[in-house]
């Protein structure tokens, strides 16, 4: 009997469930609302059967539960016109399912012609994306291309490719009310391009290029989600799409550079980054080997990609401007001087001529655990702590140990990563969520050890 | 027909002289069956605990600190492989198959009793192989338990080296043990069976266990190929599913593969698998509800018919999991289509359980109450299913934690619950003691509605968008906070359920030794496992003679008859003369 009243309970419940659970779809912002609606019809179709089925059950709990001993059930193996009504019935809730869910399906498949390109580029654990430039047509990319200094992979022997817009960064805008098409590639593994308020999504599968379309209706910004298992950051691959009018658009995308003028960067001048090191040897030392006392971490030998990413967040006050990070806030007015790219640029050159002697190890700590905690760690950073460009890891092994030891401790807390445009750093908070005081000591008394 | 030559070999059965004959290396399928009840139930705790892990993760983020990212997504992928494979298909083909079908068929033994052992010595290794995963360098592999490549072969995913080979190695082994045991299971429901057993006078449950065998024959074919062309991917840089690719920075030798191959392979086996783990169940619960209701089961050729029509059908819908793989998306038109006919004699299942409770006459035994909790979870899980096989609809539920409460609901929940009720069911069969009740009862309502309020609300933050498979929401915009408080009552529903998973394994060790002592055929069922000479049933089942059977498996309560309930093997008499022969 309990289980008849529990079965209604569950029933009803559920139903309540469904109406007062503050979980349903996000506000959706792209064209695709036939979307939603074929998913209510399910939702009503297919509520009906539960409500049915289950209540019935409970119904016959109750009317025909053994109640006394010489109680027999009925005896009869088949009802044809009961069961030809049954099938019938279930059909047609099918083909109500079915038919309008193909129809919408139908769209999904046939992108309108007019459809804006939008090239959207997916690797561990990072997005980027590429626009077609003034001639309207995507350069041809290789894989095999790919490098430091080309990290789209472009061909550089194609013409079309010169005027497309690169962006490294892992935002993006497009413009509201025009069909977008988006282009889907992988450099290593499949990935999935989501964004909730938009529905649709697709994978990104490495050696072919997939595709999705949609319209976004709604100006916002909206989150980026990778929704295919991509390894050990799966959770921390996020960027953004930014739904603006179509002249503000225009503005932004004008103001990003292109292939041809990102290969037109000559190299950097150490010379001259040598007289802007002055400033920095006040605390880090004439030669980058770092100083403990003025709590200045070694800076030689460490890689000039994450140099000039740090600098150029200290002076935009990505880094630093939080209240807590009191030693980030003594950095920031440091770098401001540095107005533009090329004084950063010098300059991280100039560091990359310093000569890397090991930094002094402070740190004690439980190797061998710290050895275990490292395996998620030298995905990123190597294994050897040698620091990833393609991943944005930089270079662990030899460097300060208590500046990685602070460091770490900022992450996990919030005091770093936490910035809206630091989207590196956010993703280094969700790899260290789970790291405590004595954890992070082990962790770099091992790292120590490289 | 029946092939009694083959069926009557009294004589020629070996019986084992020793302990170890007996019970170590022994040839008889019930013994056979239960080295497979324990080895999976064994595994299976491993991977009940290795949920409990996610799930304290997932509900206090950051709290614990022996749970990294990277232990994080093995736990993901060890758990899903071990329950699916090691722990389900085993237990209801190996175990439950094994048990069952020869006594239900009124045969001896298995077919090939030699082969039969053999195939549970292989299925230990391969279950000693997974294990060994644990303890390799960097762990086991976590590229969730599809393994989809690249992914699963490249630096950026935990175990890709040692751990992801010891997966492919166990995987491979398995297949070689389930083909041993499998074409045994089919061949003894075939050929073995008694005299006067006919096809259309077999029980659902050994309907639902061969027709599920019969798709695993077919099936696994297509796992083996895949793991050991991606094994060669990764020893020796073959390019069977791996394109060119820059990974972490370092271009990889590889050229000219297709990840998408290796996602068509791994579902033409994945989906069908489904259907092994929810045939057995169908079958299974089929018997449970028509003993406990004693009532016939209610369109009996139907069920028959579905089970087959399911079976078939199952071969043409596996890349519906891949509506959103960047796979030609006309497809989808194909995909949604077979998937949704599949509904139609899912549902006359479900239709047909619930009409034979009705006018029944129900016991709300412990069996009866685990079969009513499977049917409410299939029909949730089954509806939902209803969402994801329609391509469109599937697209925003795709990856989320919708799928996640759905394949939960429809193989997690509602298997295990048929499992625990065939053991609460049969044990008195194998043992000659009764499971405790009471026991019995709280741990049928701790799970029943413990895995109600983990896998509801499931449903209901994916289509809010919460993807699954992810170590940390970490601060998203569109997620509410409620999301987190939804993650921990998830997890606190989980760990309830876990504990009472304890209860029922305390249960099985006391009832062993304390149990009531169970009478002769004590759920006073019709089918010819419960009428051995012998109970429980020894070596050979039958003793000198094998048994006539004389009518199908469902005479209950037949107008007339004394009892309400006619042994399949009963002799006509005046009222009883092989009803239900259609």
């Amino acid at each position: 009997m309990a289980i008849a009243i529990i079965l209604i309970v569950l029933v009803v419940g559920s139903v309540v469930f469904h109406f007062m659970s503050p979980w349903y779809f996000t506000e959706i912002a792209s064209n695709w609302t036939a979307i939603d609606t074929t998913v209510t019809i399910t939702s009503i179709v297919c509520g009906i059967v539960f409500v049915a089925a289950n209540l019935f059950m409970a119904y016959c709990i109750i009317k025909y539960r053994n109640k006394d001993k010489n109680q027999r059930a009925d005896y009869e193996p088949e009802n044809k016109k009961l069961e030809g009504w049954l099938t019938a019935i279930t059909t047609v809730g099918v083909v109500a399912m079915l038919a309008p869910g193909l129809i919408v399906w139908g769209k999904f498949v046939s992108p309108p012609e007019n459809a804006a390109i939008v090239e959207v580029v997916g690797q561990q654990w990072q997005w980027t994306f590429r626009f077609p430039g003034k001639d309207g047509q995507l350069g041809t990319t290789d894989s095999r291309k790919i490098s430091i200094d080309n990290p789209f992979g472009m061909n550089d022997e194609d013409p079309y490719g010169q005027d497309d817009v690169l962006i490294e960064g892992n935002e993006v805008h497009i413009p509201i009310g025009l069909p977008i098409k988006f282009l889907l590639r992988s450099k290593d593994v499949l990935h999935n391009f989501t964004v909730p308020q938009f529905r649709v999504k697709m994978d990104l599968v490495p050696g072919m290029v997939t595709w999705q379309w949609l319209t976004p209706t709604r100006v916002g910004t909206f989150e980026i989600l990778c929704e295919e298992l991509c390894g050990i950051g799966h959770h921390s691959m996020r960027g953004k799409v930014t739904v603006v009018e179509e002249e503000q658009f225009h503005e932004w995308l004008a103001q990003q550079p292109t292939y041809a003028m990102l290969s037109a960067i000559g190299p950097a001048n150490a010379q001259a980054g040598q007289a802007q090191y002055q400033i920095c040897a006040a605390c880090h030392g004439v030669q980058g080997e770092g100083n403990l006392a003025l709590n200045a971490p070694k800076l030689s030998g460490q890689e000039d990609w994450y140099l000039k990413r740090q600098l150029t967040y200290f002076r935009d006050g990505i880094r630093g401007s939080n209240p807590e990070d009191v030693l980030g806030q003594q950095m920031a007015p440091m770098a401001a001087g540095l107005v533009n790219d090329t004084l950063i640029r010098d300059l991280a050159a100039y560091i990359q001529t310093l000569p890397d002697e090991p930094a002094q190890q402070t740190v004690q700590g439980d190797v061998d655990n710290g050895k275990d905690l490292y395996t998620t760690c030298g995905k990123c950073h190597g294994k050897k702590g040698e620091g990833r460009w393609a991943v944005n890891a930089p270079r662990l092994a030899g460097m300060s140990d208590w500046y990685l030891a602070a460091q770490l401790r900022n992450f996990k807390q919030g005091i770093r990563g936490a910035h809206p445009q630091d989207a590196t750093g956010r993703q280094m908070e969700s790899m260290v969520l789970s790291l405590s005081d004595q954890k992070i000591d082990d962790l770099v008394a091992y790292i120590n050890t490289f | 027909m029946a092939h009694v030559a083959l069926a009557d070999k009294e004589q020629e059965l070996a019986h084992p002289k020793t302990w170890i004959g007996m019970y170590v290396w022994s040839q008889d399928h019930k013994i056979i069956g239960i080295q497979y009840i324990i080895t999976a139930t064994a595994v299976g705790v491993v991977a009940l605990i290795l949920s409990g892990l996610m799930r304290l993760q997932l509900g206090f983020p950051g709290v614990f600190d022996f749970i990294q990212p990277d232990e994080y997504y093995q736990a993901v992928t060890m758990h899903g492989m071990i329950m699916i494979v090691f722990m389900l298909t085993a237990f209801f083909l190996g175990g439950f198959g094994n048990v069952l079908v020869p006594l239900m068929c009124g045969a001896r033994d298995m077919a090939f009793p030699y082969m039969n052992m053999l195939s549970y010595w292989v299925y230990l290794l391969s279950v000693i192989v997974v294990c060994a995963s644990f303890f390799v360098p960097e762990g086991p592999t976590g590229a969730g338990w599809t393994l989809y490549p690249p992914q699963a072969i490249t630096e950026g995913t935990a175990g890709a080296d040692w751990g992801i080979i010891c997966m492919t190695v166990s995987l491979g082994l398995f297949v070689v043990a389930f083909t041993m045991g499998g074409l045994n299971y089919v061949t003894t429901a075939f050929q073995a069976r008694t005299r006067g057993m006919t096809l259309m006078r077999m029980p659902l449950s050994v309907w639902g266990i061969i027709m599920a065998t019969i798709l695993g024959l077919l099936a696994f074919p297509a796992l083996l190929v895949s793991v050991i062309m991606m094994t060669l991917d990764k020893t020796l840089d073959t390019s069977f599913f791996m394109p060119a690719i820059s990974s972490l920075g370092e271009n990889l030798s590889h050229e000219g593969g297709s990840p998408i191959l290796f996602q068509h392979l791994f579902w033409f086996f994945g989906h069908p698998e489904v259907y092994i783990v929810a045939l057995p169940a169908f079958g299974i619960v089929s018997d449970l509800i028509s003993t406990h209701a004693r009532k016939n089961i209610f369109g009996y050729r139907m069920m028959v018919w579905a089970i087959v029509a399911i079976g078939g059908l199952s071969f043409v819908v596996w890349a519906h999991h891949m509506y959103v793989s960047g796979m030609n998306p006309y497809f989808g038109f194909f995909f949604a289509t077979t998937t949704l006919i599949i509904a139609v004699p899912t549902a006359i299942k479900v239709y047909n359980w619930v009409l034979t409770l009705w006018r029944g006459n129900i016991h709300l035994t412990v069996p009866m109450l685990f079969a009513i909790g499977f049917i409410f979870t299939f029909i949730h899980g089954g509806i939902t299913g209803l969402f994801l096989g329609n391509v469109v609809v599937d697209v925003p539920l795709s990856d989320t934690y919708f799928v996640v409460g759905h394949f939960h609901m429809v193989m997690g929940v509602s298997p295990f619950l048929v499992v625990f009720g065939g053991i609460y069911h049969w044990f008195p069969l194998l043992t000659g003691r009764m499971l405790n009740d009471a026991m019995g009862k709280i741990h049928f309502w701790l799970t029943f509605l413990g895995t109600y309020a983990i896998y509801l609300p499931m449903h209901y933050i994916g289509i809010l968008g919460v993807p699954r498979r992810y170590y940390a929401n970490g601060t998203t915009e569109f997620l509410p906070d409620s999301v987190q408080a939804a993650n921990l009552s998830i997890t606190i529903a989980a760990l309830i359920v876990a504990a009472a998973q304890f209860l029922f394994l305390i249960n099985i060790f006391w009832s062993l030794f304390k149990g009531r002592k169970s009478p002769r055929n004590p759920w006073r069922a019709t089918t010819i496992e419960w009428q051995t000479p012998d109970y429980p049933p020894k070596h050979g089942n039958w003793g000198k003679e094998l048994p006539v059977v004389h009518r199908w498996a469902y005479s209950y309560s037949v107008p007339g008859a004394k009892e309400d309930f006619i042994p399949q093997n009963e002799p006509p008499s005046q009222y009883t003369r092989g009803e239900g022969d259609v």
